[in-house]
């Protein structure tokens, strides 16, 4: 037992300040608090205001007031849908291919066998790998159709070689964000996974559990708060996927790979349509806050004070 | 109820096996990046190693520029992080209020805004502001984005010295600044030190506003490695030769930081 | 000039809201003259406000009202440094990152002291408490012993008028804590220095003060040496505090009983019966048809002796707990258990009636209103 100053049972939530004037305390804190809440009101606010009025980044002659113009715009915008589509494929496809496995590989590697800490390491080594490397030694080294390590495994094996990129060109995407993030998801469950008590495998085994029941029936249900964080997590960081298709496919062939992130890219900086940029960022934000609610609470409940 | 020696035994090898799957890729980075341009489309393992494209990288771009941006934007904008990040820490570790609780969710919450959301704002703020292709541009925004995981780590390791010790301290007869000094700091350099790192790793690999708001004069590593994806001729040892030489370091780091990764990246909800 | 009398004077502690509105009050207007060389424990139930008006003392909480004064010197607002005072803490609070001389140097060094000065004091102390070896080490490689007994050192090193403990032997294992006992009370005669020292243990603080300071929610109950405090309790809560097993405190009202007054306990059940006579009697006469509480020791009732003093109450045994040398014996009264320390090794069994003694020389009466002493 090692915390707080005053006896913890005898005073409740009241601030104890000592010597030190509350002014100064304040202005410790402050320059953090006004810096971030800048930088989430102005930009903020700032496309919601574009996202209603014309604006385009080269022509600085068009502006005025433009209603809902530019979000009926983006609504039409042939690429609307399918980018809709494509995040939702995307998120969901990453999140269930980086959480099985990362379980699977967490209770695979949650006991002593030669070498395991090199081993992790090699398994977490891909989180720190920079996207557009990630991209571009996926789309080259592995995935190239001629000369790409799975053409050549699979001529190997006698199959014709697959042409990621060219028929399968979300699947590839799917895959190399996979492998960036599997990473992530493996060594939060690991940790989780590591906080099983020891005993309860041993109370289980008494019970007359096998491996796959004591797995279902008690590691996922301890696992469910780890995975949880996991999905929140990952689902934010995962609607703002853009390096990797900037780097690969531009979005194409056509719109099979565009997601929201690189549609607002393409409307602002390639069209320069800021108006109808500004309407699908705010689409972003929108979903980004939905996920991010519940993720609050989580963390609120969780959060250590002295 | 013991595992048999068989199944342990497979079990390893099981685990080594997906061990090396996932890091096959890197793998075949690291030794590409060794090979001349004709011999990397074979991706053979075996080989003569050449620093053949090393060379080739350093000769054909500025590629010590790319480096000098990358660190100047990685530490550049952690120190900025951390000044204004640890005087808050210590406030709301310290010295809390009612308050504290909330302010620290919403500073984390401010991370989950998708960097897409502002990109044309922020887009257009650098242009007005001049910064944009401007490595200030990016401390600052690097600097921005770290901060709720600056002051969140920071302040679970504030929390994490016990009062009584500081309290000593001033038996002992240390003033204000004394118990930073001497009792504080040694205690919570190590957590702090980590963080460090661990930011400097998510501003080294940062790969949305790098690639929006620079192109050439203050294009990190990054950015310079994306323009590989329209390359000309054979390429793929200069590319692995420039992948290597921006992943490897930090790979080592990342390796040493597993820990404050877990704490920071989670905000904690996961012990 | 050395003088380490510590005075506290209608001393206060209340906590602030958020609001700067008043919250709690730890520290209810207390007032206690220490003498120079004294061992006066703090005891009371967690809360009482013992460790508060300590950290007062040492200068780690502000104080809303009264003074403190050390010597003749009013410390209210002096810094800890500059009082003279040296606190032992109930975690140690060790410096994890220094070894253990520098944990015990860490105060003088600050005090800008010269190095040979410097020195000479911390291998003297350690000397004292056998850590002159491990003057190198880290506290993370001590066992818990060890490291309270380096909080020691670094508290004896600075030379103080004052030594201050915060419940110190509270995470130590029994025997461990037997032993840090008597080293500090050895301490304390080899030093002569003034002490306050607190905890809840009323065993710690019977056999290590020179006086003590029974508290409760913010407020004194009592002061007096350990043997005073035993045989005079002033009211029920410190006749209930003091003692293990606790005094027995039977609630009733006093009636005319045979020629005289006598005790009838409040229950249903069970009630006991005891007549009141000669002194007993004189006291109770204010309090006929009142209520009042009948306190006896356990240890005071016996199943030996049989003489005018001593009055015989037979009941039936609820639970016996054999020490070896004497059984505690629990019987079934009105308002509760009467405990007994019956000496002896005789097995006793539930159910079982026996006929006690009680000494009605040492029974205590107390007003059942007041809660105090009846004199």
């Amino acid at each position: 037992m090692s915390t707080a100053p005053p006896p913890a049972a005898t005073v409740p939530a009241a601030a104890e300040v000592e010597a030190k004037p509350s002014p100064v305390l304040a202005l410790l804190q402050l320059p953090s608090v006004a810096v971030l809440f800048l930088w989430m009101i102005v930009p903020l606010a700032m496309t919601i205001y574009f996202s209603f009025v014309r604006k385009n980044l080269l022509n600085p002659e068009l502006t005025g007031f433009a209603g809902l113009e530019n979000y009926r715009f983006l609504w039409e915008d042939p690429a609307f849908w399918p980018a809709i589509v494509n995040s939702i494929i995307l998120i969901a496809a990453v999140l269930i291919i980086t959480v099985v496995l990362g379980t699977l590989f967490a209770v695979l590697f949650d006991r002593d066998f030669f070498g395991k800490n090199i081993a992790t390491l090699l398994v977490i080594a891909p989180f720190f790998v920079m996207p557009t490397v990630s991209a571009l030694i996926w789309k080259n080294m592995m995935m190239h159709p001629v000369y790409g390590l799975l053409a050549v495994v699979t001529t190997k094996l006698g199959l014709p070689a697959i042409d990621w990129f060219s028929t399968h060109p979300l699947l590839s995407i799917i895959i190399i964000v996979s492998w960036e993030w599997l990473p992530f998801a493996f060594l939060i469950l690991f940790t989780s996974i590591k906080s099983l008590d020891q005993e309860q495998k041993e109370a289980a085994a008494v019970d007359g559990a096998n491996p796959v029941q004591f797995f279902f029936y008690v590691t996922l249900s301890h696992l469910s708060r780890a995975i949880g964080v996991v999905v929140m997590i990952e689902t934010i960081f995962l609607l703002s996927i853009f390096a990797e298709i900037y780097t690969t496919t531009s979005g194409g062939p056509g719109t099979a790979t565009t997601n929201l992130a690189f549609l607002v890219y393409a409307l602002g900086l390639q069209q320069f349509d800021a108006g109808i940029a500004s309407a699908g960022g705010i689409l972003a934000v929108v979903l980004a806050n939905i996920v991010a609610f519940f993720m609050v609470r989580l963390m609120a409940k969780n959060l250590q004070t002295r | 109820m013991e595992e048999t020696k068989l199944s342990k035994w497979l079990f390893g090898i099981l685990a080594w096996l997906v061990a090396i799957i996932i890091f096959f890729p890197i793998f075949i980075m690291m030794i590409t990046a060794f090979k001349n341009e004709r011999e990397a489309q074979s991706l053979s393992l075996i080989f003569l190693p050449t620093l053949e494209s090393f060379f080739e990288v350093f000769a054909r771009s500025n590629y010590l520029k790319y480096v000098w941006n990358s660190m100047l934007a990685s530490i550049g904008s952690t120190l900025l992080c951390f000044l204004l990040a640890i005087p808050a820490a210590y406030r709301m570790a310290f010295y809390p209020t009612k308050k504290t609780q909330s302010t620290l969710v919403w500073m984390l919450s401010t991370k989950m805004m998708p960097a897409v959301g502002v990109l044309i704002p922020i887009y257009i703020l650098a242009q007005t502001f001049g910064v944009l292709d401007n490595i200030v541009g990016l401390i600052i925004i690097y600097a921005l984005i770290n901060l709720p995981i600056a002051v969140w780590m920071s302040y679970t390791y504030f929390c994490e010295i016990p009062g009584a010790i500081l309290e000593a301290a001033r038996i002992d007869g240390a003033t204000i600044w004394g118990e930073l000094w001497h009792v504080l700091r040694p205690m919570t350099v190590p957590g702090l030190a980590s963080t460090a790192l661990l930011l400097i790793i998510l501003s080294w690999n940062e790969a949305f506003w790098s690639l929006n708001l620079t192109s050439v004069n203050a294009a990190p590593l990054p950015v310079f490695i994306a323009s590989y994806s329209s390359p000309e001729g054979l390429f793929w040892a200069k590319l692995s030769a420039a992948s290597f030489l921006a992943v490897a370091p930090i790979m080592v780091l990342g390796w040493m930081t597993q820990k404050q990764l877990v704490r920071g990246l989670t905000f904690g909800a996961v012990k | 000039m050395n003088d380490g009398s510590v005075h506290m004077k209608n001393l206060v502690k209340t906590y602030l809201d958020e609001h700067g509105n008043p919250s709690f009050t730890a520290v209810k207007g207390i007032n206690l003259d220490i003498k120079d060389g004294e061992f006066m424990v703090l005891v009371g139930p967690s809360g009482c406000g013992k460790s508060t008006t300590l950290r007062m003392l040492a200068g780690l909480e502000s104080i809303s009202g009264g003074t403190i004064s050390i010597g003749e010197r009013v410390v209210n607002n002096v810094h800890p440094k500059d009082r003279g005072i040296a606190m032992v803490f109930q975690n140690y609070a060790l410096y994890p990152h220094m070894t253990i001389f520098d944990n015990m140097a860490f105060g003088l060094k600050l005090a800008k002291k010269p190095k040979e000065f410097i020195k000479e004091s911390v291998t003297k102390t350690a000397k004292t408490l056998g850590l002159e070896k491990m003057l190198e080490r880290k506290p993370g490689a001590l066992s818990g012993g060890q490291r309270q007994r380096v909080a020691l050192g670094r508290a004896i090193v600075r030379d103080p008028k004052v030594f201050l403990f915060d419940e110190p032997l509270s995470n130590l294992d029994a025997k461990m804590r037997v032993h840090m006992r008597s080293e500090i009370s050895r301490l304390h005669t080899q030093m002569t220095t003034t002490m306050v020292y607190v905890t809840h243990d009323q065993i710690e603080a019977m056999t290590m003060g020179d006086r003590i300071c029974v508290m409760r929610d913010g407020s004194i109950m009592q002061v007096a040496d350990p043997l005073t405090l035993y045989r005079q309790p002033d009211n029920i809560f410190v006749a209930g505090f003091i003692g293990s097993p606790p005094m027995n405190l039977l609630k009733g009202k006093v009636h005319k009983v045979d020629s005289g007054l006598g005790f009838v306990e409040d229950a249903q059940e069970n009630a006991l019966t005891i007549p009141l006579r000669g002194k007993l009697e004189k006291l109770a006469t204010k309090y006929v048809g009142k209520p009042i509480i009948f306190g006896i020791r356990p240890e005071h009732l016996s199943d030996q002796v049989s003489d005018p003093d001593h009055v015989p109450v037979t009941a039936a045994i609820e639970i016996s707990e054999p020490m070896g040398s004497e059984s505690i014996v629990y019987f079934k009264a009105g308002t509760g258990n009467l405990i007994a320390r019956v000496p002896g090794e005789h097995l006793y069994h539930p159910g079982e009636r026996l006929t006690v003694q009680l000494n009605m020389e040492k029974v205590h009466l107390f007003d059942g209103e007041t809660e105090n002493v009846i004199k």
